[in-house]
Protein backbone atom coordinates (compact mmCIF):
# COMPACT_ATOMS: atom_id res chain seq x y z
CA UNK A 1 0.00 0.00 0.00
CA UNK A 2 2.26 2.07 1.14
CA UNK A 3 4.74 2.15 -1.85
CA UNK A 4 1.84 4.15 -3.23
CA UNK A 5 2.51 7.18 -1.35
CA UNK A 6 6.29 6.91 -0.90
CA UNK A 7 7.89 10.09 -2.31
CA UNK A 8 11.48 11.63 -2.98
CA UNK A 9 12.28 14.82 -1.92
CA UNK A 10 15.40 16.30 -1.23
CA UNK A 11 17.01 15.12 1.86
CA UNK A 12 13.94 13.78 2.40
CA UNK A 13 12.73 10.12 1.72
CA UNK A 14 9.16 9.91 2.55
CA UNK A 15 6.97 6.68 3.57
CA UNK A 16 4.37 8.77 3.05
CA UNK A 17 3.43 12.52 2.07
CA UNK A 18 2.29 13.29 5.33
CA UNK A 19 4.01 15.52 7.76
CA UNK A 20 2.59 17.26 11.08
CA UNK A 21 2.97 21.25 10.85
CA UNK A 22 5.44 23.02 12.70
CA UNK A 23 3.68 24.10 15.79
CA UNK A 24 1.04 22.07 16.22
CA UNK A 25 2.89 18.90 16.92
CA UNK A 26 5.00 20.06 19.61
CA UNK A 27 8.59 17.58 19.40
CA UNK A 28 6.43 15.08 19.02
CA UNK A 29 5.73 13.31 22.51
CA UNK A 30 2.10 14.44 23.55
CA UNK A 31 0.99 12.12 20.28
CA UNK A 32 2.95 9.76 20.64
CA UNK A 33 0.14 8.66 23.30
CA UNK A 34 -2.46 8.20 20.62
CA UNK A 35 0.07 6.34 17.47
CA UNK A 36 3.05 5.36 16.47
CA UNK A 37 5.17 7.78 15.04
CA UNK A 38 7.29 5.85 12.77
CA UNK A 39 3.71 5.81 10.68
CA UNK A 40 4.07 9.68 9.76
CA UNK A 41 6.19 10.75 6.43
CA UNK A 42 8.13 13.17 8.45
CA UNK A 43 7.68 15.21 11.69
CA UNK A 44 8.20 19.10 11.43
CA UNK A 45 9.39 20.02 14.87
CA UNK A 46 8.35 23.26 16.62
CA UNK A 47 10.46 26.18 15.85
CA UNK A 48 13.42 26.23 17.49
CA UNK A 49 15.67 29.61 18.40
CA UNK A 50 19.43 30.20 19.73
CA UNK A 51 17.98 30.67 23.21
CA UNK A 52 14.72 29.38 25.55
CA UNK A 53 11.77 31.62 24.61
CA UNK A 54 8.48 32.01 27.15
CA UNK A 55 6.39 33.01 24.01
CA UNK A 56 3.37 35.90 24.36
CA UNK A 57 1.19 36.19 27.17
CA UNK A 58 -2.26 34.01 27.15
CA UNK A 59 -4.82 34.25 25.45
CA UNK A 60 -2.57 33.01 22.85
CA UNK A 61 -5.79 31.73 20.63
CA UNK A 62 -8.79 32.43 19.25
CA UNK A 63 -11.51 30.56 17.57
CA UNK A 64 -12.92 31.97 14.29
CA UNK A 65 -15.03 30.57 12.40
CA UNK A 66 -13.83 27.48 10.77
CA UNK A 67 -10.06 28.48 11.88
CA UNK A 68 -8.30 29.99 14.97
CA UNK A 69 -5.39 33.05 15.53
CA UNK A 70 -2.68 32.18 17.53
CA UNK A 71 0.04 34.12 18.42
CA UNK A 72 2.17 31.31 20.29
CA UNK A 73 5.12 33.60 20.09
CA UNK A 74 7.47 30.92 19.35
CA UNK A 75 7.80 29.43 22.88
CA UNK A 76 10.51 27.10 22.92
CA UNK A 77 12.99 25.33 25.05
CA UNK A 78 16.14 26.48 22.86
CA UNK A 79 18.51 24.82 20.60
CA UNK A 80 20.63 23.24 23.35
CA UNK A 81 17.54 21.55 24.86
CA UNK A 82 16.02 20.52 21.36
CA UNK A 83 19.18 19.14 20.68
CA UNK A 84 20.14 17.22 23.81
CA UNK A 85 16.77 15.97 24.50
CA UNK A 86 13.75 16.50 22.05
CA UNK A 87 16.10 15.01 18.87
CA UNK A 88 17.53 12.06 20.80
CA UNK A 89 14.09 10.84 21.98
CA UNK A 90 12.31 11.45 18.49
CA UNK A 91 15.73 9.24 17.44
CA UNK A 92 13.69 5.94 18.55
CA UNK A 93 10.97 6.73 15.74
CA UNK A 94 11.98 5.67 12.27
CA UNK A 95 10.74 8.82 10.56
CA UNK A 96 12.74 11.85 9.36
CA UNK A 97 12.72 15.73 11.57
CA UNK A 98 12.71 18.33 9.46
CA UNK A 99 13.72 21.26 12.02
CA UNK A 100 11.96 24.24 11.60
CA UNK A 101 14.52 27.21 12.11
CA UNK A 102 13.58 30.84 13.88
CA UNK A 103 15.32 33.80 15.43
CA UNK A 104 15.63 37.60 15.24
CA UNK A 105 18.44 38.25 13.96
CA UNK A 106 20.65 36.62 10.78
CA UNK A 107 23.39 35.27 13.23
CA UNK A 108 20.32 33.56 15.10
CA UNK A 109 19.12 31.69 11.76
CA UNK A 110 22.85 30.80 11.58
CA UNK A 111 23.75 29.35 14.74
CA UNK A 112 20.69 26.87 14.83
CA UNK A 113 20.83 26.02 11.56
CA UNK A 114 24.39 25.39 11.51
CA UNK A 115 23.81 23.23 15.10
CA UNK A 116 20.40 21.48 14.63
CA UNK A 117 21.46 20.32 10.98
CA UNK A 118 24.17 18.24 12.93
CA UNK A 119 21.63 15.93 14.54
CA UNK A 120 21.60 12.70 12.66
CA UNK A 121 17.32 12.44 12.39
CA UNK A 122 17.22 16.02 10.77
CA UNK A 123 17.03 15.36 7.07
CA UNK A 124 16.04 18.84 6.34
CA UNK A 125 15.43 22.33 7.91
CA UNK A 126 12.69 24.26 7.28
CA UNK A 127 13.51 28.27 7.55
CA UNK A 128 10.76 29.73 9.48
CA UNK A 129 10.61 33.86 8.27
CA UNK A 130 7.43 33.84 8.10
CA UNK A 131 5.71 33.91 12.09
CA UNK A 132 3.94 36.80 12.20
CA UNK A 133 3.82 36.44 15.90
CA UNK A 134 6.90 37.92 16.60
CA UNK A 135 8.23 41.77 16.83
CA UNK A 136 11.41 41.55 15.11
CA UNK A 137 13.21 39.40 12.39
CA UNK A 138 10.92 36.47 11.51
CA UNK A 139 7.65 38.15 9.57
CA UNK A 140 10.76 40.84 7.95
CA UNK A 141 12.62 38.12 6.74
CA UNK A 142 9.97 36.98 4.77
CA UNK A 143 8.45 39.90 3.25
CA UNK A 144 11.17 41.35 1.56
CA UNK A 145 12.20 39.49 -1.22
CA UNK A 146 15.83 40.85 -1.00
CA UNK A 147 16.24 40.16 2.43
CA UNK A 148 14.56 36.25 2.18
CA UNK A 149 17.66 35.35 -0.48
CA UNK A 150 20.21 36.80 1.03
CA UNK A 151 19.40 34.88 4.52
CA UNK A 152 18.27 31.76 2.76
CA UNK A 153 22.34 31.67 1.29
CA UNK A 154 23.84 32.40 4.11
CA UNK A 155 21.59 29.51 5.96
CA UNK A 156 22.59 27.19 2.97
CA UNK A 157 26.22 27.82 2.96
CA UNK A 158 26.38 26.42 6.90
CA UNK A 159 23.70 23.59 7.05
CA UNK A 160 24.80 20.10 6.65
CA UNK A 161 20.88 19.49 5.10
CA UNK A 162 18.80 20.67 2.49
CA UNK A 163 16.54 23.88 3.40
CA UNK A 164 13.30 24.41 2.82
CA UNK A 165 11.86 27.91 2.79
CA UNK A 166 8.54 28.24 4.77
CA UNK A 167 7.00 31.42 2.95
CA UNK A 168 4.28 33.28 4.44
CA UNK A 169 1.24 34.40 2.86
CA UNK A 170 1.38 37.97 4.49
CA UNK A 171 2.53 39.31 0.63
CA UNK A 172 1.28 40.90 -2.32
CA UNK A 173 3.35 38.88 -4.36
CA UNK A 174 4.24 35.27 -3.11
CA UNK A 175 5.54 34.55 -6.66
CA UNK A 176 8.67 37.19 -6.59
CA UNK A 177 9.33 35.48 -2.49
CA UNK A 178 9.55 32.41 -3.88
CA UNK A 179 11.77 33.02 -6.49
CA UNK A 180 13.75 35.00 -4.42
CA UNK A 181 14.30 31.76 -1.82
CA UNK A 182 15.01 29.48 -5.08
CA UNK A 183 17.91 32.51 -6.32
CA UNK A 184 19.24 31.97 -2.89
CA UNK A 185 19.63 28.39 -3.41
CA UNK A 186 16.62 26.87 -0.97
CA UNK A 187 16.25 23.33 -1.95
CA UNK A 188 12.39 23.29 -1.57
CA UNK A 189 9.52 25.70 0.02
CA UNK A 190 7.23 25.07 2.44
CA UNK A 191 3.83 27.19 2.36
CA UNK A 192 1.82 28.73 3.71
CA UNK A 193 2.15 29.73 6.96
CA UNK A 194 -0.46 31.32 8.92
CA UNK A 195 -2.39 34.68 7.71
CA UNK A 196 -2.57 37.85 9.92
CA UNK A 197 -5.92 38.36 11.76
CA UNK A 198 -7.62 39.73 14.77
CA UNK A 199 -10.61 38.44 16.69
CA UNK A 200 -12.46 41.58 18.80
CA UNK A 201 -14.42 40.52 22.50
CA UNK A 202 -17.95 41.38 22.25
CA UNK A 203 -18.28 42.71 25.87
CA UNK A 204 -15.07 44.76 26.21
CA UNK A 205 -14.28 45.70 22.57
CA UNK A 206 -10.68 44.66 22.96
CA UNK A 207 -8.73 41.88 20.98
CA UNK A 208 -9.28 38.69 22.45
CA UNK A 209 -5.38 37.94 21.98
CA UNK A 210 -3.42 39.37 24.33
CA UNK A 211 -0.74 40.18 21.05
CA UNK A 212 -4.05 41.87 19.67
CA UNK A 213 -3.36 40.36 16.35
CA UNK A 214 -2.31 36.57 15.26
CA UNK A 215 -2.32 34.21 12.83
CA UNK A 216 -5.13 32.58 11.26
CA UNK A 217 -4.79 28.62 10.60
CA UNK A 218 -7.43 25.71 9.74
CA UNK A 219 -9.87 24.76 7.25
CA UNK A 220 -10.72 28.62 6.69
CA UNK A 221 -7.37 28.92 5.03
CA UNK A 222 -7.29 26.46 2.36
CA UNK A 223 -8.09 28.04 -0.63
CA UNK A 224 -5.86 30.40 -0.02
CA UNK A 225 -2.96 28.15 0.58
CA UNK A 226 -4.15 26.30 -2.79
CA UNK A 227 -4.18 29.69 -5.08
CA UNK A 228 -0.53 30.45 -3.54
CA UNK A 229 0.83 26.75 -4.25
CA UNK A 230 -0.95 26.78 -7.77
CA UNK A 231 0.90 29.81 -8.90
CA UNK A 232 4.28 29.13 -7.27
CA UNK A 233 4.87 25.57 -8.05
CA UNK A 234 4.11 26.82 -11.92
CA UNK A 235 7.11 29.78 -11.18
CA UNK A 236 9.51 27.56 -9.49
CA UNK A 237 11.78 24.59 -9.95
CA UNK A 238 12.15 23.09 -6.55
CA UNK A 239 9.28 21.31 -4.64
CA UNK A 240 6.60 22.58 -2.24
CA UNK A 241 5.75 20.61 1.28
CA UNK A 242 2.02 22.43 1.04
CA UNK A 243 0.03 23.01 3.69
CA UNK A 244 -3.26 25.20 5.20
CA UNK A 245 -6.29 23.77 6.55
CA UNK A 246 -5.60 19.89 5.66
CA UNK A 247 -8.00 17.80 7.53
CA UNK A 248 -8.79 14.86 5.06
CA UNK A 249 -7.36 12.60 2.04
CA UNK A 250 -9.14 14.62 -0.26
CA UNK A 251 -7.87 17.95 1.09
CA UNK A 252 -4.15 16.19 0.61
CA UNK A 253 -5.11 15.28 -3.32
CA UNK A 254 -6.32 19.31 -3.97
CA UNK A 255 -2.85 20.22 -2.48
CA UNK A 256 -0.96 18.25 -5.08
CA UNK A 257 -3.95 18.80 -7.61
CA UNK A 258 -2.20 22.46 -6.80
CA UNK A 259 1.17 21.43 -7.47
CA UNK A 260 2.86 20.18 -3.43
CA UNK A 261 4.72 17.66 -3.72
CA UNK A 262 4.40 16.77 0.12
CA UNK A 263 1.90 18.16 2.85
CA UNK A 264 1.91 18.97 6.58
CA UNK A 265 -1.20 18.98 8.95
CA UNK A 266 -1.02 21.56 11.65
CA UNK A 267 -4.75 22.51 13.12
CA UNK A 268 -6.59 19.67 12.38
CA UNK A 269 -4.29 17.72 14.64
CA UNK A 270 -6.09 19.59 17.42
CA UNK A 271 -9.52 18.84 16.20
CA UNK A 272 -8.27 15.28 15.76
CA UNK A 273 -5.32 13.46 17.23
CA UNK A 274 -5.09 10.78 15.17
CA UNK A 275 -6.03 12.72 11.71
CA UNK A 276 -2.32 11.54 10.19
CA UNK A 277 -2.83 8.46 10.49
CA UNK A 278 -6.21 8.45 9.11
CA UNK A 279 -5.08 10.37 6.36
CA UNK A 280 -1.95 8.37 5.62
CA UNK A 281 -4.66 4.95 5.64
CA UNK A 282 -7.12 6.79 3.74
CA UNK A 283 -5.39 7.83 1.12
CA UNK A 284 -4.94 4.02 -0.96
CA UNK A 285 -8.56 4.16 -1.34
CA UNK A 286 -9.47 7.66 -2.25
CA UNK A 287 -6.47 6.95 -5.00
CA UNK A 288 -8.39 3.81 -6.09
CA UNK A 289 -11.34 5.81 -5.92
CA UNK A 290 -9.68 8.64 -8.42
CA UNK A 291 -7.75 5.97 -10.79
CA UNK A 292 -4.28 6.74 -9.84
CA UNK A 293 -1.41 4.37 -8.84
CA UNK A 294 0.89 6.85 -7.08
CA UNK A 295 -0.11 9.77 -5.57
CA UNK A 296 2.66 11.75 -7.72
CA UNK A 297 0.34 11.08 -10.47
CA UNK A 298 -1.77 13.89 -8.71
CA UNK A 299 0.76 16.18 -8.80
CA UNK A 300 0.59 19.85 -10.64
CA UNK A 301 -2.74 18.36 -12.16
CA UNK A 302 -4.16 21.68 -12.07
CA UNK A 303 -2.05 23.41 -13.97
CA UNK A 304 -0.83 20.66 -16.42
CA UNK A 305 -1.17 20.34 -20.25
CA UNK A 306 -4.07 17.55 -20.66
CA UNK A 307 -1.57 15.57 -22.72
CA UNK A 308 0.72 14.95 -20.04
CA UNK A 309 -2.23 13.67 -17.78
CA UNK A 310 -1.72 9.70 -19.28
CA UNK A 311 -2.07 8.20 -16.21
CA UNK A 312 -5.40 9.08 -15.36
CA UNK A 313 -7.57 6.05 -15.58
CA UNK A 314 -10.44 7.24 -14.50
CA UNK B 1 -3.32 7.04 29.30
CA UNK B 2 -5.90 9.85 26.82
CA UNK B 3 -8.35 8.55 24.75
CA UNK B 4 -10.80 9.82 22.35
CA UNK B 5 -13.66 7.80 22.59
CA UNK B 6 -17.30 8.35 20.91
CA UNK B 7 -19.54 8.27 24.18
CA UNK B 8 -22.95 8.07 24.35
CA UNK B 9 -25.28 10.80 25.82
CA UNK B 10 -27.39 8.98 29.16
CA UNK B 11 -28.75 12.17 29.87
CA UNK B 12 -29.05 16.41 29.59
CA UNK B 13 -31.04 18.67 31.56
CA UNK B 14 -30.90 22.08 32.08
CA UNK B 15 -30.26 22.54 36.11
CA UNK B 16 -30.22 26.44 36.62
CA UNK B 17 -30.75 29.13 34.03
CA UNK B 18 -28.05 27.95 30.95
CA UNK B 19 -26.58 25.63 32.96
CA UNK B 20 -26.79 22.14 31.74
CA UNK B 21 -26.15 19.01 33.78
CA UNK B 22 -24.62 16.22 31.09
CA UNK B 23 -23.97 12.46 31.89
CA UNK B 24 -22.12 10.23 29.40
CA UNK B 25 -20.99 6.69 29.26
CA UNK B 26 -17.24 5.94 28.81
CA UNK B 27 -14.77 3.45 28.65
CA UNK B 28 -12.06 5.64 29.91
CA UNK B 29 -13.77 6.32 33.08
CA UNK B 30 -11.10 3.71 34.16
CA UNK B 31 -8.52 6.40 33.22
CA UNK B 32 -9.29 8.92 35.16
CA UNK B 33 -7.11 8.84 38.04
CA UNK B 34 -8.15 12.65 40.43
CA UNK B 35 -11.24 15.31 40.49
CA UNK B 36 -10.55 17.99 38.69
CA UNK B 37 -9.02 16.27 35.51
CA UNK B 38 -11.13 17.53 32.43
CA UNK B 39 -12.44 16.32 28.71
CA UNK B 40 -11.74 17.90 25.49
CA UNK B 41 -15.39 17.92 23.84
CA UNK B 42 -16.01 18.02 20.22
CA UNK B 43 -19.53 19.54 19.68
CA UNK B 44 -20.00 19.14 16.23
CA UNK B 45 -18.53 16.85 13.02
CA UNK B 46 -18.32 19.88 10.89
CA UNK B 47 -15.43 22.33 11.25
CA UNK B 48 -17.53 24.82 12.42
CA UNK B 49 -16.78 25.38 15.51
CA UNK B 50 -13.35 23.81 15.24
CA UNK B 51 -11.61 24.17 18.35
CA UNK B 52 -12.80 21.07 21.28
CA UNK B 53 -14.22 22.75 24.24
CA UNK B 54 -12.11 21.83 27.51
CA UNK B 55 -14.90 20.82 29.97
CA UNK B 56 -14.22 19.30 34.24
CA UNK B 57 -15.46 15.98 35.04
CA UNK B 58 -17.66 16.73 38.01
CA UNK B 59 -18.45 13.47 39.03
CA UNK B 60 -17.64 9.38 38.07
CA UNK B 61 -19.72 6.52 38.39
CA UNK B 62 -16.77 3.68 37.44
CA UNK B 63 -19.56 1.14 38.42
CA UNK B 64 -21.67 1.77 35.23
CA UNK B 65 -18.81 3.85 33.68
CA UNK B 66 -20.21 7.26 33.35
CA UNK B 67 -19.37 10.34 34.06
CA UNK B 68 -20.80 13.69 34.50
CA UNK B 69 -20.20 17.33 33.49
CA UNK B 70 -21.91 20.30 34.51
CA UNK B 71 -21.25 23.51 32.14
CA UNK B 72 -22.38 26.94 31.44
CA UNK B 73 -24.09 27.26 27.80
CA UNK B 74 -22.11 30.43 26.54
CA UNK B 75 -21.07 30.53 23.07
CA UNK B 76 -21.22 28.66 19.88
CA UNK B 77 -19.72 25.63 21.12
CA UNK B 78 -21.33 24.83 24.60
CA UNK B 79 -24.90 26.03 22.82
CA UNK B 80 -24.91 23.47 20.43
CA UNK B 81 -23.66 21.00 22.86
CA UNK B 82 -26.98 21.97 25.00
CA UNK B 83 -28.93 20.72 22.47
CA UNK B 84 -28.07 17.28 22.02
CA UNK B 85 -29.93 14.57 24.14
CA UNK B 86 -29.80 10.99 24.90
CA UNK B 87 -28.73 8.49 23.12
CA UNK B 88 -26.40 11.04 20.62
CA UNK B 89 -22.68 10.09 20.05
CA UNK B 90 -20.39 12.38 21.65
CA UNK B 91 -16.25 12.95 20.14
CA UNK B 92 -14.34 13.45 23.64
CA UNK B 93 -10.91 13.11 24.45
CA UNK B 94 -10.26 12.07 28.13
CA UNK B 95 -9.10 12.14 30.94
CA UNK B 96 -6.78 15.30 30.38
CA UNK B 97 -4.49 17.15 33.49
CA UNK B 98 -3.41 16.66 36.47
CA UNK B 99 -6.44 16.92 39.34
CA UNK B 100 -6.32 18.05 42.90
CA UNK B 101 -4.26 15.89 45.05
CA UNK B 102 -7.15 13.84 47.96
CA UNK B 103 -3.58 12.55 49.46
CA UNK B 104 -2.86 15.83 50.81
CA UNK B 105 -5.28 15.86 53.66
CA UNK B 106 -5.51 13.65 56.13
CA UNK B 107 -8.31 11.87 58.07
CA UNK B 108 -9.50 14.08 61.35
CA UNK B 109 -8.67 17.15 58.83
CA UNK B 110 -10.63 20.07 57.23
CA UNK B 111 -10.51 20.58 53.70
CA UNK B 112 -12.65 23.98 52.21
CA UNK B 113 -13.73 23.52 48.92
CA UNK B 114 -14.15 27.06 47.26
CA UNK B 115 -16.04 27.43 43.75
CA UNK B 116 -16.78 30.53 42.01
CA UNK B 117 -19.82 29.77 39.67
CA UNK B 118 -18.85 27.63 36.74
CA UNK B 119 -15.54 26.11 38.69
CA UNK B 120 -17.81 24.78 41.11
CA UNK B 121 -18.20 21.80 39.18
CA UNK B 122 -15.33 19.56 39.52
CA UNK B 123 -15.49 20.53 43.51
CA UNK B 124 -17.95 17.99 43.73
CA UNK B 125 -16.33 14.82 42.79
CA UNK B 126 -13.55 16.20 45.20
CA UNK B 127 -16.21 16.35 47.97
CA UNK B 128 -17.38 13.16 47.53
CA UNK B 129 -13.54 11.57 47.72
CA UNK B 130 -12.48 13.78 50.59
CA UNK B 131 -15.39 12.57 52.53
CA UNK B 132 -14.66 9.02 51.80
CA UNK B 133 -11.49 9.66 53.14
CA UNK B 134 -13.43 10.69 56.54
CA UNK B 135 -12.43 14.25 55.70
CA UNK B 136 -14.72 16.90 57.03
CA UNK B 137 -15.40 19.11 54.16
CA UNK B 138 -16.61 22.99 53.80
CA UNK B 139 -17.65 24.21 50.54
CA UNK B 140 -18.12 28.16 50.05
CA UNK B 141 -20.13 28.24 46.56
CA UNK B 142 -20.38 31.75 45.01
CA UNK B 143 -22.86 32.88 42.19
CA UNK B 144 -23.61 36.18 40.47
CA UNK B 145 -27.35 35.88 41.62
CA UNK B 146 -30.16 33.26 42.12
CA UNK B 147 -30.89 31.80 38.67
CA UNK B 148 -27.05 30.68 38.66
CA UNK B 149 -27.09 28.61 41.86
CA UNK B 150 -26.77 24.89 41.15
CA UNK B 151 -25.81 22.16 43.38
CA UNK B 152 -26.76 23.20 46.69
CA UNK B 153 -28.09 20.43 47.80
CA UNK B 154 -25.67 17.75 46.58
CA UNK B 155 -22.76 19.37 48.64
CA UNK B 156 -24.88 19.95 51.64
CA UNK B 157 -25.09 16.18 51.67
CA UNK B 158 -21.40 16.02 52.18
CA UNK B 159 -21.01 18.63 54.68
CA UNK B 160 -21.34 22.63 55.72
CA UNK B 161 -22.08 24.73 52.63
CA UNK B 162 -22.21 28.56 52.02
CA UNK B 163 -23.81 30.32 49.21
CA UNK B 164 -22.91 33.46 48.17
CA UNK B 165 -24.60 35.89 45.56
CA UNK B 166 -22.67 38.72 43.62
CA UNK B 167 -26.35 40.66 43.81
CA UNK B 168 -27.35 39.07 47.50
CA UNK B 169 -30.46 37.52 45.68
CA UNK B 170 -29.51 34.13 47.29
CA UNK B 171 -27.49 33.64 50.26
CA UNK B 172 -24.82 36.19 51.62
CA UNK B 173 -24.54 39.34 49.44
CA UNK B 174 -20.94 39.51 48.61
CA UNK B 175 -17.55 37.53 47.74
CA UNK B 176 -16.62 33.85 48.82
CA UNK B 177 -13.27 35.70 50.42
CA UNK B 178 -16.18 37.37 53.01
CA UNK B 179 -16.80 34.03 54.03
CA UNK B 180 -13.32 31.99 54.46
CA UNK B 181 -12.10 34.52 56.59
CA UNK B 182 -14.29 33.79 59.32
CA UNK B 183 -13.65 29.79 58.52
CA UNK B 184 -10.98 27.17 60.05
CA UNK B 185 -9.33 24.56 57.65
CA UNK B 186 -6.24 22.68 57.03
CA UNK B 187 -6.47 23.19 53.12
CA UNK B 188 -7.92 24.50 50.62
CA UNK B 189 -8.67 23.26 46.83
CA UNK B 190 -10.56 26.18 44.54
CA UNK B 191 -11.66 26.42 41.54
CA UNK B 192 -13.26 29.37 39.82
CA UNK B 193 -12.67 33.10 37.93
CA UNK B 194 -9.18 34.24 38.15
CA UNK B 195 -9.93 37.41 40.06
CA UNK B 196 -11.17 34.77 42.89
CA UNK B 197 -8.30 32.40 42.57
CA UNK B 198 -5.94 35.78 42.67
CA UNK B 199 -7.52 36.73 45.89
CA UNK B 200 -7.71 33.54 47.34
CA UNK B 201 -3.83 32.62 46.67
CA UNK B 202 -2.54 35.88 48.31
CA UNK B 203 -5.18 35.91 51.56
CA UNK B 204 -4.26 32.24 52.31
CA UNK B 205 -1.06 31.00 49.69
CA UNK B 206 1.01 30.65 52.91
CA UNK B 207 -1.28 27.81 53.51
CA UNK B 208 -1.89 24.32 51.69
CA UNK B 209 -3.86 25.49 48.51
CA UNK B 210 -4.72 24.16 45.52
CA UNK B 211 -6.25 26.14 42.72
CA UNK B 212 -7.12 25.19 38.92
CA UNK B 213 -6.73 27.48 36.45
CA UNK B 214 -8.82 28.30 33.15
CA UNK B 215 -6.98 29.36 30.16
CA UNK B 216 -7.75 29.49 26.54
CA UNK B 217 -6.66 25.70 25.02
CA UNK B 218 -5.66 24.75 21.23
CA UNK B 219 -5.17 20.89 21.38
CA UNK B 220 -5.47 20.35 25.46
CA UNK B 221 -2.48 18.03 25.09
CA UNK B 222 0.67 19.82 25.96
CA UNK B 223 1.36 20.52 21.85
CA UNK B 224 0.72 23.52 21.11
CA UNK B 225 1.66 25.98 23.76
CA UNK B 226 -1.48 28.01 23.76
CA UNK B 227 -2.09 27.80 27.78
CA UNK B 228 1.16 28.52 29.42
CA UNK B 229 1.28 30.43 32.29
CA UNK B 230 4.97 31.26 33.80
CA UNK B 231 5.64 28.92 36.61
CA UNK B 232 8.18 31.31 38.44
CA UNK B 233 7.98 34.73 40.55
CA UNK B 234 10.85 36.35 37.55
CA UNK B 235 8.80 37.85 34.68
CA UNK B 236 11.32 37.07 32.63
CA UNK B 237 12.28 33.95 33.10
CA UNK B 238 11.12 31.18 30.23
CA UNK B 239 10.14 28.11 33.52
CA UNK B 240 6.36 27.52 32.74
CA UNK B 241 3.68 25.42 32.98
CA UNK B 242 1.29 24.15 30.92
CA UNK B 243 -2.50 24.45 32.28
CA UNK B 244 -3.34 21.86 29.86
CA UNK B 245 -0.96 19.01 30.74
CA UNK B 246 0.55 20.18 33.92
CA UNK B 247 -2.23 21.99 35.17
CA UNK B 248 -5.39 22.39 35.50
CA UNK B 249 -4.70 21.97 39.40
CA UNK B 250 -1.52 23.71 40.86
CA UNK B 251 -0.17 24.32 44.45
CA UNK B 252 -0.51 28.10 45.52
CA UNK B 253 2.91 29.88 44.40
CA UNK B 254 3.69 26.93 41.65
CA UNK B 255 2.73 29.54 38.70
CA UNK B 256 1.86 32.85 37.72
CA UNK B 257 -1.72 34.08 38.12
C1 LIG C 1 -9.57 23.06 32.31
C2 LIG C 1 -10.90 23.74 32.04
C3 LIG C 1 -12.03 23.23 32.63
C4 LIG C 1 -13.27 23.84 32.40
N1 LIG C 1 -14.37 23.30 32.99
C5 LIG C 1 -15.57 23.87 32.77
C6 LIG C 1 -16.75 23.31 33.35
O1 LIG C 1 -16.70 22.31 34.06
N2 LIG C 1 -17.92 23.91 33.08
C7 LIG C 1 -18.01 25.03 32.28
O2 LIG C 1 -19.09 25.53 32.08
N3 LIG C 1 -16.92 25.58 31.74
C8 LIG C 1 -15.71 25.02 31.95
N4 LIG C 1 -14.59 25.58 31.37
C9 LIG C 1 -14.78 26.75 30.52
C10 LIG C 1 -15.26 26.29 29.14
O3 LIG C 1 -14.21 25.63 28.48
C11 LIG C 1 -15.71 27.47 28.29
O4 LIG C 1 -16.82 28.04 28.91
C12 LIG C 1 -16.11 27.01 26.90
O5 LIG C 1 -14.99 26.58 26.20
C13 LIG C 1 -16.77 28.13 26.14
O6 LIG C 1 -17.09 27.65 24.86
P1 LIG C 1 -18.27 28.31 24.01
O7 LIG C 1 -18.40 27.57 22.78
O8 LIG C 1 -19.46 28.45 24.86
O9 LIG C 1 -17.76 29.81 23.82
P2 LIG C 1 -17.11 30.51 22.58
O10 LIG C 1 -17.06 31.93 22.94
O11 LIG C 1 -17.75 30.12 21.30
O12 LIG C 1 -15.64 29.94 22.61
C14 LIG C 1 -14.68 30.40 21.70
C15 LIG C 1 -13.33 29.79 22.07
O13 LIG C 1 -12.87 30.31 23.30
C16 LIG C 1 -12.68 29.28 24.25
N5 LIG C 1 -13.15 29.75 25.57
C17 LIG C 1 -14.16 30.61 25.81
N6 LIG C 1 -14.30 30.80 27.14
C18 LIG C 1 -13.34 30.05 27.73
C19 LIG C 1 -12.97 29.83 29.09
N7 LIG C 1 -13.60 30.40 30.11
N8 LIG C 1 -11.94 28.98 29.34
C20 LIG C 1 -11.26 28.38 28.34
N9 LIG C 1 -11.58 28.57 27.04
C21 LIG C 1 -12.60 29.38 26.74
C22 LIG C 1 -13.49 28.12 23.72
O14 LIG C 1 -13.01 26.88 24.18
C23 LIG C 1 -13.33 28.29 22.24
O15 LIG C 1 -12.10 27.80 21.81
C24 LIG C 1 -13.36 25.00 31.58
C25 LIG C 1 -12.21 25.51 31.00
C26 LIG C 1 -10.97 24.90 31.22
C27 LIG C 1 -9.76 25.46 30.59
C1 LIG D 1 -0.62 26.88 17.44
C2 LIG D 1 0.23 27.00 16.21
C3 LIG D 1 1.62 27.14 16.33
C4 LIG D 1 2.42 27.26 15.21
N1 LIG D 1 3.77 27.37 15.36
C5 LIG D 1 4.57 27.42 14.25
C6 LIG D 1 5.98 27.45 14.36
O1 LIG D 1 6.55 27.39 15.46
N2 LIG D 1 6.72 27.52 13.22
C7 LIG D 1 6.15 27.56 11.99
O2 LIG D 1 6.84 27.61 10.99
N3 LIG D 1 4.81 27.50 11.85
C8 LIG D 1 4.00 27.44 12.94
N4 LIG D 1 2.64 27.37 12.78
C9 LIG D 1 2.05 27.38 11.43
C10 LIG D 1 1.76 25.95 10.94
O3 LIG D 1 2.93 25.17 10.86
C11 LIG D 1 1.07 25.96 9.57
O4 LIG D 1 1.92 26.58 8.62
C12 LIG D 1 -0.24 26.72 9.57
O5 LIG D 1 -0.92 26.54 10.79
C13 LIG D 1 -1.17 26.31 8.43
O6 LIG D 1 -1.54 24.95 8.49
P1 LIG D 1 -2.90 24.42 9.18
O7 LIG D 1 -4.02 25.23 8.66
O8 LIG D 1 -2.97 22.97 8.83
O9 LIG D 1 -2.73 24.63 10.65
C14 LIG D 1 1.81 27.26 13.92
C15 LIG D 1 0.43 27.11 13.80
C16 LIG D 1 -0.36 26.98 14.92
C17 LIG D 1 -1.85 26.82 14.75
S1 LIG E 1 -3.72 23.53 24.95
FE1 LIG E 1 -2.08 22.98 23.67
S2 LIG E 1 -0.43 23.00 25.08
FE2 LIG E 1 -2.15 23.27 26.37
Amino acid sequence: MSSRLNIELPGLTLKNPIMPASGCFGFGREYSQFYDLSKLGAIMIKATTVEPRFGNPTPRVAETSSGMLNAIGLQNPGLEKVVSHELPWLSQYDVPIIANVAGSLEEDYIEVASQISKASNVHALELNISCPNVKTGGIAFGTIPEVAKQLTRKVKEVSEVPVYVKLSPNVTNIVEMAKAVEDGGADGLTMINTLVGMRLDLKTGKPILANRTGGLSGPAIKPVALRMIYEVSQAVGIPIIGMGGIESAEDVIEFFYAGASAVAVGTANFVDPFVCPTIIEELPILLDQLGYEHITECRGRSWQEHGQLTYHRA
Amino acid sequence: MIKKELCKIISQEEIAKDIFQLTVEAEFVKEIKAPGQFVHIRVDKSFDPLLRRPISISSVDSKNSRFTMIYRKEGKGTSLLAEKGPGILLDILGPLGNGFPVDEVHEGETALLVGGGIGVPPLYELSKQLIAKGIKVVHVLGFQTESAVFYEKEFLENGETYITTVDGSYGSKGFVTDIIKDLEFDSLYTCGPTPMLKAIEKGYGHKKVFLSLEERMGCGVGACFACVCNSSSDINDVSYKKVCSDGPVFRAGEVLI
